[in-house]
């Protein structure tokens, strides 16, 4: 039985904001589900008293001293935009028109 | 072809600093090989001429105290160059100028090393060979028709070509040791949190280790050097003195390794490698064993399930971090034509920028870390890395250092592992564990099989980054260096 369906593959791909095509679904979809079977067998570890590690540096939050230290100036931070306006990010809209 | 691009960097610093040799001329003669080579190679994306010209001859007229003074580095396009074009080898960064630089690229900077550009490699560091960069891959320079590793492989190819003497790496799965294994060159893993993340782009934070690549073990000692070290900037970065690399190379090369344990890791055995890459590890394992050194069999039994814990884990990570690469504030936008919303905008870029694998690990990652399924992989794969770092620790108790091959195969043809990407993720078996656990290895030539070189990998408890260069060092003294055919 497959891991993963094309449509889970397409539910997955909108939540991750790529506009897949046909072509890509049912290519992704195949490889997914052997990489998926694959990995499957983490399941088979017998962990379930075992703490997570997310990390292996054990540290909390690191703060430093809240002092104005030099950053990018904001023509720098700009500089890579695709698109800007009044020195600021310009995006295109984020409502609906009847919004 | 010129002598200068020959020699090791500690050489090259020599010269410069006793007046035989300027900074320039240094500078020249690899600029000139690269123009000469790399249309065959292509390790490079961005060849910064004009840069390191500048940067040569403010050495020449100024100071030369620093261990690295005047020797040219090539550095992964993965790492922010303030001014230079940085892609991370994908679509959606073409063009892209960083405003700043990394810090390791800063402490470069301030060594008076002379970065000659910015090196090929996979897609945002993600694959084995190069095959997944978005401007074509880079030829290995022992066979231009076979990989030269990844994701590192512009970066181990620059060395093995003769182009740079010294090249920076990240490794997040194996990125810096399979590219160097495959090129008969150097590369090494720093413990994790010992080298700054500060200005790479991310792939897996948790993961992700940048470090120096070269064509001798006091070469990428004397890197490691330079680079490592506390960076308030980055918030995992380890507030404690880096081991001393050098002295521990310099050790080693005297070739005397009495008292050192060196751990076999008994699940590794059976885990197809090649009969060559096999080999090429037992006479060196031999070799090790004349020089003094011990052989002990240890037994990590989760390894097994490095591999699935890691492909669960960066993936997961990295469809978080690549969610920043939007069409908003850096690189490609797409669709905007004043009728389709952000989020159409957002979605066509991302489709548009992206190479395959990239979007796969994007989608395993989502589908990872969404609900009802974060628990059986996401938080699984999470306890069972507690489990591999428990495996090393243990192992650690009994041995000095873990070794193995540092890949299973020598350098594959193009276009023989791409249409199956888990046989691709097979390439880093070997160096995955170590990354899990978050402590330093090392790849150094150890043979050739068919004519192609077979890498030895050295892993060490974290912080005891100096020990796996002693016995680096130690089995160089060994065996030699591995020169590929001429080009």
């Amino acid at each position: 039985m497959a891991a993963i369906s094309r449509e889970e593959v397409a539910h997955l791909a909108r939540l991750s904001r790529l506009a897949v095509t046909e072509e890509e679904l049912d290519r992704f979809a195949g490889q997914l589900d052997v990489i998926l079977q694959s990995v499957a067998r983490i399941g088979d570890v017998a962990a379930d008293d075992i703490p997570p590690t997310s990390h292996s540096v054990p540290l909390t939050n690191v703060y430093r001293d809240d002092v104005v230290q030099p950053s990018l100036t904001q023509a720098e931070a700009l500089s890579g935009a695709p698109d800007q306006a009044d020195g600021r990010f310009r995006v295109p809209r984020i409502l609906d028109e009847e919004a | 072809m010129s002598d200068l691009t020959r020699m090791t960097a500690t050489k090259l610093a020599g010269l410069i600093k006793g007046g035989d040799v300027s900074a320039v001329e240094v500078a020249t003669a690899h600029l000139d090989r690269i123009e000469a080579v790399d249309p065959q190679v292509h390790a490079f994306l961005h060849v910064d001429r004009e840069g390191a010209l500048a940067a040569a001859a403010e050495v020449d007229a100024g100071d030369k105290s620093s261990p690295l003074a005047g020797v040219p580095i090539a550095v992964k396009d993965v790492m922010a160059t303030k001014g230079v074009p940085t892609t991370a080898a994908s679509k959606i960064l073409e063009g892209w100028r960083p405003p700043y630089d990394a810090t390791i690229v800063e402490r470069l900077r301030a060594a008076g090393t002379v970065m000659l550009g910015k090196t090929n490699m996979d897609e945002f560091a993600m694959g084995s060979s190069t095959e997944y960069s978005a401007y074509g891959p880079t030829n290995n320079p022992w066979d231009l028709g076979r990989i030269p590793g990844g994701s590192g492989g512009g970066s181990a190819a620059s060395l093995a070509a003769y182009e740079a003497p010294l090249a920076i790496g990240t490794d997040t799965g194996g990125s810096i040791r399979q590219p160097g294994a495959v090129t008969g060159t150097v590369g090494a893993k720093p413990t994790y949190g010992g080298t700054s993340r500060y200005g790479l782009i991310a792939f897996s934070s948790s993961l992700d280790t940048p470090g120096p690549c070269a064509r001798n073990v006091a070469d990428a000692a004397l890197l490691h050097s330079v680079i490592a070290g506390h960076d308030p900037r980055d918030s995992t970065s380890i507030a404690q003195p880096v081991p001393d690399v050098v002295a521990a190379a310099k050790r080693g090369s005297e070739g005397d390794l009495t008292g050192v344990k060196l751990g076999l890791v008994k699940e590794f055995a059976g885990d197809g490698s090649e009969p060559g890459v096999l080999a090429a590890f037992r006479e060196s394992l031999d070799a090790l064993v004349k020089l003094g050194a011990e052989v002990v069999e240890v037994s990590c039994p989760h390894f097994q399930y490095a591999l699935p814990a890691y492909y669960l884990i960066a993936p997961s990570e990295c469809s978080s971090n690549l969610a920043r690469f939007d069409g908003v504030r850096y690189g490609l936008r797409t669709g905007d034509d004043g009728n389709r919303s952000l989020e159409e905008v957002m979605s066509l870029t991302r489709e548009a920028g992206f190479g395959p694998e990239v979007k796969r690990r994007i989608i395993l990652g989502t589908y990872a870390l969404s609900s009802g399924y974060y628990d059986a992989y996401y938080g699984q794969a999470q306890k069972v890395r507690t489990l591999i770092t428990r495996d090393f620790e243990s192992a650690f108790e009994q041995v000095d250092v873990l070794v193995s091959p540092t890949t299973p195969f020598v350098a594959f043809p193009f276009g023989s592992r791409t249409s199956d990407p888990y046989q691709m993720y097979l390439a880093d078996l070997f160096t995955i564990p170590t990354n899990l656990y978050g402590g330093p290895a090392i790849s150094v030539p150890c043979g050739l099989s068919e004519g192609l070189p077979v890498g030895f990998q050295v892993m060490a408890p974290t912080m005891a980054d100096d020990r796996m260069y002693r016995v680096a060092a130690a089995l160089e003294s060994a065996v030699g260096t591995f020169t590929p055919p001429a080009l």
